[in-house]
């Protein structure tokens, strides 16, 4: 049967955006070893509300690491020490018992605390607003034949595509940057011929919408990457560079 | 109390009816447009479609979902692909045969007028998304490329790897952004709608809960669009994401929207089991590793020995021996049902012997380990993370989960509920897949219902029905207000000791027992009677800590489980009323020697829509017929 084990947890706590915040220790004790990180927390939540304190409050929905709603640095990791990994697909049986494990929120001027684990990653939402989209009404679409596209080029754009906007790369980030993120979307759309109308003026709004959000500028230490749980490759950062000095020449 | 509305099913023709009536809708002129706001609760496929294209069109449309962002919404989670009929198939594919297999995948539960629809508009979704730049796969030559799927016989099934509803969640949610950024979309997001508000039986508006301070907030427009999708989470268990639920469509039912076929629910034999009674939730692995996997159990009951010490003579690869013809490939509800069977009989595998093998070895031997892991690579992976164990050495171990919910909100064919003004979309309604859905056909509905027919049917209702937005101080609005503050001050009084979950994962028990893979009478009147008895325990129990301002992750999920219970009540009402096996619901009391599922046409070729009896407490049937002109009922076989 499933191995149990003992896991002390350090979780940052605080009320609200204006209020101080604090670790505080819990220990669990005879937890699954199949169990998530998530299901963790929620055992823990339980036994919180069973004693009428306050659950900690963390984000999460899907819990098969698609949705993007999930994510806390676990000893100073975003989503934990397994690659390719969101935090809520970060089984306990990658710990030894009596692990002490330290949980706290993304930390980024852009990510506003909203509680406990949970920041205000809504500033994404207002980068792709920017420019993150093919202007086309509905029924205005020609055929999806009519436009032929390679295989390894429909691939490359998909790699891109598969950011889940979880955050990751931000809070990895030393600078904060949301390079990766925009990277990432600029070139799904630019690999493609129906991204090609719009491209440097996607590229443009988008940059500079980074900057008025307050993410920094790249810090070349490609922890981004490292973070990544879709594996979003950081040659991405550079490609966009390249991509902003084409835009601004053209 | 209201009664079974007209369904507004086109005359004529049933080949090209859309395009007649889409030409027959009154429009709005332009320059009028701005006049009439809307409101979409949702931003999965079927919401974020909608409100990006009413908001071209000039409509102004606010957007509320409980998620961050609406890139979260649980169409993220799709994985196989979505079908499409379109011209120049290689294999002679075509609208017509879209359609049939609609209609027969749903067991003949559905309407043909709606099936036929969808099949016609199926094409121009692709389009659509295209050139929204979703990055589909592609053959060599540059075309889109296609896969087959469950059920059907020809290949059209769209994909992008194996995150197809992501990627097409992302196109209609870019559009979405693009029109929060040209002002004609208000955003509205972690806000969770708690109830409708009507006059004089017309929807006019929502109370919804702001998530971070708690405030209940009144939006008023002249139409509502639910698309807040499926209730699969009434099991507790399940393949949704973990805050899916049903309370927009069962607040709505409360206020007078009937529910159709409540009981229709799909349960997707291939999701990795579950192991301790902390697990959250069952994650689905694609259906196409039945493609290459053989499923099998130990012959003798009560085998303890690990899968790779049981000789190949004493494996029973049961789907192969019942079904020559299909093999591993039947249908979805057959596959969990005769697994279900054998796993009470003592042969299943795993905690609480309820899983079955799905066995690789004979696919890595034929074909080999890379050419397996090039097909099934991101899918394995995760199966490792999940469950720990190496799939290409030992066999997976599967289990089938709640997955789908065909029964929603009734709608005619406009897509209107018995509410006037009151539209449902998506999986939130009971449209189209009848009694079973076809793998790949959700995605198909979900975006036809945004992209293309709520656009053309909205309109025209507001043409000939818009009134003045009502005013926040209207009495309506403080009823509705004052409905959701009691909900809320009765479940933070309670004073009792339990938390929010301990109930649910009671509640999805008792449902999976007695309306899961398999009803019977006795056990859907038991269940009725538990599920009573829960809900009442529920409401002096449950312990919901902190508040009702600021954020409470528990209050939410009180409310949502309250409201599970009313709907519990009404599936198992609906699926003792049904004295038929169909599609997904098979009652044990209505099969043949062999079995198999025993449909009822003389009796039962009708869609179930519940009216909430709020006078009598009990719920009230009306029945809608079903008509087939082009497809005659037949019996589905797969032996
Ligand atoms: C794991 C999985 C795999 C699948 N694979 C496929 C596939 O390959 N092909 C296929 O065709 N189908 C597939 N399906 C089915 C399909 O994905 C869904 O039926 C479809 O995406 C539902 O879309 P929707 O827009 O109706 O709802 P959803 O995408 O669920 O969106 C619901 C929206 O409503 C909002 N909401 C809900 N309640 C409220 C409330 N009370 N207040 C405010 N907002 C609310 C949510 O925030 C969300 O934005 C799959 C389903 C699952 C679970
Ligand atoms: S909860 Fe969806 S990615 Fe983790």
């Amino acid at each position: 049967m499933s191995r149990l084990l003992t896991l002390n947890l350090r979780i940052w706590r605080q009320d609200g955006p204006g209020a101080s915040g604090a670790f505080e220790s819990h220990r669990l004790e005879g937890v699954s070893a199949d169990l998530s990180l998530l299901e963790a927390l929620d055992v823990l939540n339980e036994r919180l509300i069973a004693a009428g304190e306050r659950p900690v409050h963390f984000d999460h929905d899907c819990r098969e690491g698609i949705c993007g709603s999930c994510g806390f640095l676990v000893n100073g990791q975003a989503h934990g020490p397994r690659p390719a990994t969101t935090v809520c697909q970060l089984y306990l049986r990658s710990f030894a018992d009596g692990t002490t494990l330290t949980l706290e929120p993304w930390r980024a001027r852009a990510f506003p605390l909203v509680q406990d684990l949970v920041v205000d990653r809504s500033a994404f939402d207002r980068l792709i607003a920017a420019g993150g989209y093919c202007s086309v009404n509905t029924g205005q679409a020609p055929d999806g034949n009519a436009l032929l596209v390679g295989q390894e080029q429909a691939a490359v754009a998909f790699a891109a595509a598969t950011c889940i906007g979880c955050g990751a790369c931000v809070a990895s980030c030393r600078n904060a940057s949301a390079s990766l993120f925009v990277g990432a979307k600029l070139a799904h759309l630019a690999q493609l011929p129906q991204g090609q109308p719009e491209r440097g003026r996607r590229t443009l709004a988008m940059h500079e919408r980074m900057v008025v959000e307050g993410f920094g500028s790249c810090s070349s230490n490609l922890e981004c990457e490292a973070a990544c749980p879709k594996e979003v490759s950081a040659d991405w950062i550079s490609w966009l560079q390249r991509e902003r000095r084409r835009a601004r020449q053209s | 109390m209201s009664a079974l509305p007209d369904p507004q099913l086109p005359a004529g023709h049933l080949a090209d009816a859309w395009r007649r009536t889409r030409e027959g809708l009154p429009l709005i002129a332009p320059a009028r447009r701005g006049a009439f706001p809307l409101l979409v609760v949702g931003t999965g496929l079927a919401g974020a479609s909608a409100a990006a294209t009413l908001a071209e069109q000039g409509y102004p449309v606010t957007v509320l979902s409980f998620h961050d962002s609406p890139r979260r919404a649980h169409s993220v989670a799709a994985q196989g692909g979505i079908n499409a009929a379109r011209a120049l198939a290689p294999d002679g594919d075509s609208v017509n045969r879209l359609f049939a297999d609609t209609l027969r995948g749903g067991d003949f539960r559905a309407r043909e007028a709606g099936c036929r629809r969808l099949a016609e508009i199926s094409s121009a979704i692709i389009d659509q998304c295209v050139a929204q730049g979703v990055p589909f796969a592609r053959e060599y030559g540059g075309t889109l490329a296609t896969r087959s799927f469950g059920g059907a016989l020809v290949s059209r099934t769209f994909y992008a790897r194996g995150q197809t509803g992501q990627q097409l969640l992302y196109g209609a949610y870019q559009a979405l952004m693009r029109q929060v950024e040209a002002g004609r979309v208000r955003l509205l997001c972690r806000r969770d709608m708690l109830d409708l508000i009507t006059v004089d039986g017309v929807a006019r508006g929502v109370v919804c809960r702001d998530l971070l301070s708690g405030a209940l907030e009144v939006h008023l427009a002249q139409a509502v669009l639910l698309a807040t999708g499926g209730y699969s989470n009434v099991y507790f268990l399940s393949t949704n994401a973990l805050r899916s639920n049903a309370s927009a469509i069962w607040q709505a039912h409360r206020q007078g929207a009937l529910f159709a076929n409540p009981c229709f629910t799909q349960i997707h034999p291939t999701c990795i089991p579950s192991g301790d009674p902390h697990q959250s939730k069952l994650t689905l692995m694609s259906e196409s590793l039945r493609n290459d996997g053989r499923v099998w159990l130990p012959v003798r009951a009560g085998d303890e020995r690990p899968p790779g010490e049981i000789p190949e003579q004493e494996r029973d690869y049961f789907l192969e021996r019942q079904y020559p013809a299909y093999g591993n490939m039947v249908p979805r509800d057959v596959a969990s049902r005769r697994a279900r069977e054998l796993c009470l009989a003592g042969h299943g595998v795993g905690p609480g012997r309820q899983s079955v093998y799905l066995d690789l070895r004979d696919a890595i031997a034929r074909d080999g380990r890379d050419r397996i892991a090039a097909r099934y690579g991101n899918l394995l992976d995760m199966y490792e993370r999940i469950s720990g164990d190496d799939p290409y050495g030992t066999p997976l171990r599967i289990y089938p989960a709640p997955h789908y919910t065909m029964g929603g909100l009734w709608v005619d064919y406009r897509l209107m509920s018995s509410i006037p003004g009151l539209f449902v979309l998506g999986e939130a309604n009971f449209s189209e897949h009848g009694a079973n859905r076809l793998g790949a056909s959700a995605l198909m509905q979900g975006l036809a219902d945004g992209y293309f027919i709520a656009p053309a049917t909205v309109p025209a209702w507001l043409a000939g029905h818009g009134a003045p937005v009502l005013s926040p101080d209207h009495p309506a609005c403080r009823a509705a207000v004052a409905r959701v503050q009691a909900r809320i001050d009765g479940l933070l009084g309670s004073g009792g000791r339990t938390p929010v979950d301990a109930f649910h994962r009671r509640l999805g028990r008792l449902m999976i027992d007695s309306c899961g893979i398999s009803r019977q009478a006795s056990g859907l009147r038991d269940g009725l009677a538990a599920v009573a008895a829960l809900e009442q325990e529920f409401h002096a129990e449950v312990r919901v800590p902190g508040g009702a301002s600021g954020p409470n992750p528990e209050l939410e999920k009180a409310l949502r489980v309250a409201d599970f219970f009313g709907l519990a009540r009404l599936m198992l009402r609906d699926a003792l009323a049904r004295e038929e096996s169909c599609g997904a619901h098979f009652r044990e009391e209505h099969q043949t020697p062999e079995g198999e599922a025993r449909r009822d046409d003389e009796h039962f070729a009708h869609i179930a829509a519940w009216g909430h009896g709020r006078d009598t407490a009990e719920p009230i049937l009306h029945r809608e017929p079903l008509r087939f002109t082009e497809l005659q009922p037949t019996t589905r076989s797969y032996r």
